[in-house]
């Protein structure tokens, strides 16, 4: 039984970038709460010996050798780009340093 | 003529465009018409590209004069949904998000539609980054499903399908992960195909579960289906999980209308309750229609069906969650809140919050938790090995039958809004069309009959197993043609006038 | 009071970890076919797959994956038979697509080892640095800060993003925490990077300049009150640019945390960065709440399942080893360890080694390049090897063994070759550097000298002979430096009877 605090759903909106009301938070809680309860029949269902499908058709060693190819222009690069200066993205200031 | 030609199907175009009957520019403009004078109400459309459309036309009809060699679906029109890029056209996803981006390449399905001189008319609607079952989560407004505009054309594809319901377009471009292709052609009365995992690049899909998406071909016959496959599919390099193998016939599959000896395996599992009385009525009559064909019926059972709606809720959001982390406003799409005064971080915030709807939200959340540290065996982690015991049981089942079958959705086309306020219940359409998607293995959902409740369209799911689609064609095009030889006339004709402007 | 170093030692023992981040140079990008060229113009290098545009897919550039191989063999590491690629999430505008396509639980390479000497009071002594994985990784794109004071993040305005950059192959290569380094870690940390570096140099997979960014050392340290056995909370130490950065940094780590340890505060967990002006460390990010960085399997790409008898082969073409490769030619050369080491300090070992091999003698090789031309270069505050050729110096020394230049007159010869006036052929012609040691040319000489000298002349022909010497400088003196002056010598006190 999965009981998510409203709480736990602002950390996730932190994580995944999404600035939400109160009103949306709350009302994700007890949605997540519903889906959760739905899906948590995934658990204790396949035996510890039985492996994780990532790839439902399975293969191996997909690589490409190492050419170059022609890039996009920066004209081409910069076309979505919602402000820019000269030939870079230009975005606000960021805070976090990595 | 403009009327009458519409309602033609691809492979009749195509022979009148070989014939010289008529030009594909002509053809063109009487979509283009038929689109002015339907889409009003039919909404399938969320951009037309006619200057683009008639510049391939041209060039196609300049081809055939030159006497040419020309690809048989050369100038025949197609409707493209709006999650595969076009360069310089709109491509949006259904998304508030990408409003006004014009992608600056091309997807390997759009340059082989280019190559195969096929004319793409425009983008269709579609639920918001592929995300829903009944295309009322498209950031645009829905789309009506054109046997009854009250009513969803399916999702999240529903505008592919419905252009090819309202004959704006003959040939549409859907894609699928977990149903998105077959439950709209299903409730729409048309043919809608997920080929094997990997069969059709997915290099310029705009990723939502990237182990389940995949494109495919959707038309109102099995054989126009099966013609527009074989465009489309093949092995690209720029996709790594494309499958390096040449294209099966499906045409010939699709054309071979025997089906003798074959055995056809009915899954316990995806029937009875929650299912529609009339749709396992249709269902029902159809696999009568297979065994007067010759085919043996055989029920065979898939356990671990019972987790596929679990384990898909959390392995495609948790996948959504990680591919839509990329729109943060700072390369591309909308920015929100930029004044100078908010940092990036809090840009990324609000654009977020304003750009993407409630349901990818939802969906986004949901994946970040089973992703999180703490949660991720119990979550995404469990429902991995629930998709290997799927594949299992598809794997047995098919030791010993060469198709599976079922009904493609367990209701006909429910009331626009319904269903919108209530996740569960809008997750509930897919249950007969995820486990495909799980296994990787091939899909299609063909029209068997108007339930008799309501007259609207039923769908038949036939799943073929992986690398082996032109199973699918050949049941289909054999279950295709007794169905309308007992109809008198296929079931899209049987489909309400729709009111011209 | 302030500890200083070795009370801090005194009372705290210090952990070290390292994690090496190496820029390949493969020609193309990881994941798509983007150029790799440094210092292209802005955005010049992108495509959708580099940029993250939707709809993008990755594609593995399996030069990178040989190359990671190479590097995990060459560190004794094994080759798992299974790897994957996973997603590591988190926002940062540099990274287009706000995931990191990087491993987790399977890396390609694990359980590996590097031995590194180093001089203690006690002689040398050799530490193994425990390898636990190398990893393969994408590179993120460059900001560019505006509007602040100093161009740092703090205070700008807003930023300015190149992605040519993003995606170029990464290696991460992570050793294990290093413990009983005692108060050597700070020079356990520097020999581990140099020795690493050396290696990969000579594997040809990166061209590794520390200034470039193209090898990036992360230093972890923990101090632990000694007899507690209690390990101490670890910081993280970033932008650390070169060798002596990395001692540096380790030196300022561990005396900052002894510190605050005496001081009564605790340490906390979090990344630093390393000021070069001042050798200390400053507060970055705090990781206090370690980010959840949600990793699963990467669903874009494939499994790599390396053919063991590829991998044998590439194991069996790895170069030598630099550190046997030294051993070697230390045996070789007869050098003590002292000089060996500030050759590979002074990074001119590669340099003296191909002057002995173009036939200069190992000592003189060393001493010129060791001596005068790097004491030039530092004049100039450039490399050695970019004022001068190893085949110009052989060609010096060689002209010296043969008699045909002196010491002092080689050292006009490099200054005009470093000054570009030609090769040493042309310059001794220009400059006329000629030594004179024919012996009419030198007698003209003596007989001048001695007749300008008379009583010093007598001096020597009385038995005096270190009186010689006078004559002789008046003889150097007059041929401007080019008599050779052993001849004289011999010539003058033959003549005055004393030869």
């Amino acid at each position: 039984m999965a009981a998510i605090s409203r709480e736990e759903v602002a950390h996730l909106a932190r994580l995944a970038r999404i600035e939400m009301t109160d009103a949306e938070l709350d009302h994700l809680a007890s949605e997540m709460d519903l889906i959760l309860e739905s899906v948590s029949r995934v658990q204790g269902v396949a035996g510890a010996d039985i492996p994780p499908t990532s790839h439902a058709i399975a293969m191996q060693n997909v690589m490409r050798p190492d050419v170059v190819v022609p890039s996009l222009t920066p004209e081409e690069a910069l076309s979505g780009a919602p402000a820019r200066e000269e030939d870079r993205f230009k975005v606000p200031q960021i805070l976090g340093e990595e | 003529m403009s009327e009458q030609i519409i309602h033609q199907t691809a492979a009749q175009m195509s022979a009148d465009l070989a014939s010289g009957s008529v030009t594909a520019v002509e053809l063109a403009n009487a979509h283009f018409d038929r689109i002015a004078a339907v889409d009003g109400d039919v909404h399938a459309f969320l951009h037309i590209d006619r200057e683009g459309a008639l510049a391939q036309a041209s060039a196609v009809d300049a081809s055939r004069k030159a006497g040419e060699k020309v690809h048989p679906l050369a100038g025949v029109p197609l409707a493209l949904k709006d999650v595969l890029t076009q360069k310089g056209v709109p491509t949006t996803c259904g998304s508030k998000m990408l409003e006004g981006w014009r992608p600056p390449y091309d997807s390997t399905v759009v340059t082989n539609l280019k190559k195969a001189g096929v004319v793409i008319l425009g983008k269709t609607n579609m639920d918001e980054f592929a995300m829903g079952s009944s295309t009322e989560n498209s950031a645009y407004g829905p789309t009506h499903n054109p046997w009854d505009l009250s009513r969803i054309p399916g999702g999240s594809g529903g505008g592919s399908s419905a252009a090819l319901a309202a004959f704006e377009a003959p040939l549409a471009i859907g894609t699928d992960t977990g149903g998105s292709i077959r439950q709209p052609a299903a409730v729409t009365g048309t043919v809608g195909v997920k080929p094997t995992y990997g069969a059709v690049s997915r290099y310029g899909l705009v990723a939502f579960s990237s182990s389940l998406d995949q494109a495919g071909p959707c038309a109102r016959t099995v054989l126009d289906t099966a013609m527009l496959h074989e465009v489309i599919a093949g092995y690209d390099p720029k996709d790594s999980t494309s499958i390096n193998a040449p294209v099966g016939k499906m045409v010939e599959a699709a054309k071979k209308l025997d089906i003798k000896g074959m055995k056809i395996g009915v899954v316990k599992e995806l029937s009875g309750d929650g299912y529609q009385a009339g749709v396992l009525t249709r269902f029902n009559e159809a696999l009568e229609a297979l065994v007067a064909a010759g085919a043996e019926i055989v029920e065979v059972s898939t356990p671990s069906f019972e987790y596929a709606l679990a384990a898909y809720y959390l392995i495609a959001p948790s996948e959504t969650s990680s591919n839509l982390a990329r729109f943060d406003s700072m390369r591309y799409g909308i920015r929100i809140g930029d004044d100078g005064s908010r940092s990036a971080e809090e840009v990324m915030n609000m654009t977020r919050e304003v750009g993407f709807g409630k349901e990818v939200k939802r969906r986004i959340i949901l994946g970040t938790y089973a992703l999180s540290s703490g949660y991720y065996d119990a979550y995404y982690g469990s429902a991995q090995k629930v998709r290997t015991l799927i594949k299992r049981d598809y794997e047995a089942a098919f030791a010993k039958v060469d198709v599976l079958v079922s009904p493609t959705c367990p209701t006909t086309a429910f009331k626009i809004g319904e269903k919108s306020d209530d996740p569960l219940a809008m997750y509930l359409n897919d249950v007969a069309t995820i486990p495909i998607n799980l296994a990787g293995i091939g899909g299609m959902s063909l029209p068997c009959g108007l339930a008799p409740e309501d007259g609207l369209p039923v769908g038949f799911q036939i799943m073929s197993p992986a690398l082996k689609d032109e199973l699918m064609y050949q049941v289909g095009g054999t279950l295709e043609a007794a169905l309308q030889s007992k109809w008198g006339k296929p079931l899209y004709a049987s489909a309400p006038e729709l009111a011209v402007k | 009071m302030a500890l200083n170093y070795d009370q801090a030692i005194d009372l705290y023992e210090p952990t070290l970890g390292l994690e090496v981040h190496v820029e390949l140079n493969t020609n193309s990008k990881m994941f798509c076919g983007c150029a790799t060229e440094f210092g292209a113009e802005p955005n010049t290098q992108t495509c959708p797959v580099c940029l993250g545009l939707p709809g993008s897919l990755p594609v593995v550039n399996a030069k990178a994956i040989e190359s990671s191989i190479r590097i995990g063999l060459a560190l004794n590491c094994s080759i798992t038979p299974f790897s994957r690629f996973a997603r590591k999430n988190y926002f940062y505008p540099d990274m287009p697509k706000n995931f990191q396509t990087s491993q987790y639980d399977e890396p390609i390479c694990v359980n590996g080892f590097l031995d590194v000497t180093i001089d203690t009071e006690e002689g040398p002594k050799v530490f193994r640095v425990e390898i636990e994985r190398v990893h393969m990784e994408e590179d993120t794109g460059k900001s560019l800060h505006v509007g602040g004071a100093t161009g740092r993040i703090h205070g700008a305005e807003h930023s300015l993003l190149d992605y040519n950059r993003a995606g170029i192959p990464l290696v991460e290569i992570v050793t294990r925490m290093i413990p009983g380094t005692e108060k050597y870690a700070p020079e356990v940390a520097r020999a581990y990077v140099a020795e690493l570096r050396d290696i990969l140099r000579s594997l040809g997979v990166s061209d590794v300049k520390m200034e470039q960014g193209s090898l990036r050392c992360d230093a972890n340290v923990s101090i632990s009150p000694r007899g507690t056995g209690v390990l101490g909370t670890r910081s993280e130490t970033k932008n650390v640019n070169s060798l002596r950065s990395v001692e540096r940094a380790v030196r300022g780590e561990i005396i900052r945390q002894a510190n605050r340890l005496q001081a009564g505060e605790r340490i906390i967990q979090e990344t630093r960065h390393f000021q070069e002006e001042s050798g200390e460390t400053r507060s970055g990010r705090s990781k206090e709440q370690a980010e959840d960085y949600r990793y699963f399997p990467e669903p874009d790409l494939l499994p790599i399942v390396a053919d063991p008898v590829w991998v044998e082969e590439l194991k069996a073409a790895l170069p030598e080893k630099p550190s046997i490769r030294r051993k070697k030619l230390q045996e070789a050369w007869a050098v003590p360890d002292k000089e060996m080491a500030s050759m590979v300090n002074a990074e001119l070992l590669d340099t003296v080694e191909e002057t002995v091999t173009l036939g200069a003698e190992p000592t003189k090789a060393r001493s010129w390049w060791l001596g005068e031309i790097s004491r030039l270069a530092n004049e100039k505050a450039v490399a050695p090897t970019s004022l001068i050729q190893p085949s110009e110096v052989a060609e010096i020394i060689a002209l010296i063994a043969s008699g045909e230049l002196t010491d002092k007159l080689a050292r006009q010869v490099v200054e005009g070759v470093i000054n570009g006036e030609g090769t040493p052929r042309d310059v001794i012609e220009k400059r006329g550097l000629k030594v004179v040691s024919d012996d009419s040319a030198l007698m003209v000489a003596i007989e001048a000298a001695i007749a300008a000298q008379p009583e010093t002349a007598e001096r020597v022909r009385s038995g005096n002979v270190p009186a010689a010497g006078a004559l002789i400088g008046a003889v150097m003196k007059a041929t401007g430096g080019q008599a050779d002056a052993a001849k004289v010598k011999d010539l003058l006190l033959k003549h005055l009877g004393q030869g």
